[in-house]
């Protein structure tokens, strides 16, 4: 049977991206970010999962004002890097997994989350950029992902309490699956960050501390988090964080966590980066 | 009707009510996330734009380049700065632009840790700075 062995929180600020892209990943305003993830590229390469489950949200890239769907979840073979203004990221195209998908499909709607398939779906930074920060640059990201992307861009967003309880039943659809698959649960997006208005620039990072906590020791407390405080607190765009909810769901109550990076800024955004084993 | 959000200062949330008010001003913000367009609005901005039945207000402010009036009339950032990607303006940059700061000292401020939470979760702890 399949079965999830551990979580991995990264924020996926495009800048990351751009600079892996453009091989300025050493440099002073960089480098730290990335010495930050070195331990987390050995880490993975050690724990060597055979899927990923990747939790983002699409920056009206696969969906524009048209369609906007709260939970949508890949069941494609593959996903092409999107064009998000200047050009497709040189990355890797995503290969999923196309029978773990469906199956998670099924069980999810069987376990009254209804949410959204999509079998075609380009993927923007906010997929590959977790990729990139956990991988480098592989010729081939080194095993299949299925992805699914939450609404965080026209407010409301799920709630917490409804992405940790969605974690959950992941955990139940994955673990039910026939053949023998080690999963590795990514929650990605945030920290505090606010991209928009006179706002914009604003940075909490004693909030991000205090969520970071509470998702490793009590996340029951945590998911109960409300839109207002996110809002305020870790800026407009900082809400995205209801995403490593989903994640945490995924995990046991007990995890280790083996590691945890923060780091501001990369571009108007706080970094933050962890990772959870089941205990 | 007053929204729990309304007094954050600096801060427009994306809600139903301004996705309806920028429908047609977002769609056309993200058509420009593809190269094609991205050349029709360069040879002819006026004539492409008008493709997309958007209020007068909104046109002005998306061919003038108007950040903030553009969140205010419905725009979100992350159609907004697709426009801005079209002016090779990145979400630094544009930031820069909305808060006033510009990109110099905006990315001082960054780097410095950002905006400090202190002072900027109300209104109107915006309104009594603006008295003093």
């Amino acid at each position: 049977m399949a079965r999830i062995t551990s979580g991995v929180a990264c924020s996926h600020v495009p800048a990351l991206g751009v600079a892996s892209d453009k091989g300025i990943t050493g440099d002073d305003y960089y480098g730290p970010i990335f010495k930050g993830f070195e331990f987390s590229k050995q880490w993975i390469a050690e724990e060597k999962p055979d899927v990923i489950f990747l939790v983002y949200n699409d920056h009206c890239t696969a969906f524009d004002a048209r369609v906007i769907p709260t939970f949508a979840l890949g069941c494609a073979s593959e996903y092409q890097p999107a064009d998000e203004g200047w050009g497709p990221r040189p990355v890797p195209v995503v290969k999923g997994h196309r029978d773990l998908s469906a199956h998670i499909a099924q069980s999810l709607v069987l376990d009254e989350f209804d949410i959204t398939i999509m079998n075609e779906m380009e993927v923007d930074h906010g997929l590959t950029v977790p990729l990139t920060m956990m991988f480098g640059q592989p010729e081939e990201w080194p095993c299949p992902v299925v992805p699914l992307a939450v609404n965080v861009v026209q407010y409301p967003a799920p709630h917490g309490r409804r992405c940790y309880a969605l974690g959950k039943a992941v955990r139940r659809a994955i673990e039910s699956y026939g053949e023998d698959l080690k999963v590795c649960v990514f929650g990605t997006g945030g920290m505090s960050h606010q991209l928009q208005h006179q706002r914009a620039g604003l940075i909490n990072a004693d909030w991000d501390a205090r969520f970071m906590d509470l998702l490793v020791n009590d996340p029951e407390f945590g998911s109960q988090i409300e839109h207002i405080e996110y809002l305020r607190e870790a800026g407009s765009e900082g809400i995205e964080l209801v995403m490593w909810y989903v994640m945490r769901g995924a995990l046991n109550e007990q995890v280790n966590e083996v590691h945890r990076f923060y780091h501001v800024p990369a571009s108007n955004t706080a970094v933050g980066h962890m990772i959870l084993e089941n205990a | 009707m007053a929204k729990a959000y309304d007094d954050i200062p600096g801060t427009i949330v994306f809600d139903s009510e301004q996705a309806a008010r920028g429908y047609h001003l977002n769609q056309f913000c993200i058509s420009l996330r593809l190269q094609a367009n991205r050349d029709a609005y360069k040879a002819d901005p006026e004539g492409y734009i008008d493709t997309f039945p958007m209020t007068p207000e909104q046109r002005t402010a998306a061919l003038t380049e108007d950040w903030l009036g553009l969140l205010e009339l419905g725009g979100n950032i992350y159609y907004t700065s697709k426009l801005a990607a079209f002016h090779g303006i990145n979400f630094q940059e544009l930031a820069g632009l909305m808060t006033g700061m510009g990109s110099t000292d905006y990315r001082a401020m960054m780097v410095s840790g950002g905006r400090s939470i202190d002072g900027n979760r109300y209104q109107s702890e915006w309104d009594e700075n603006d008295d003093g």
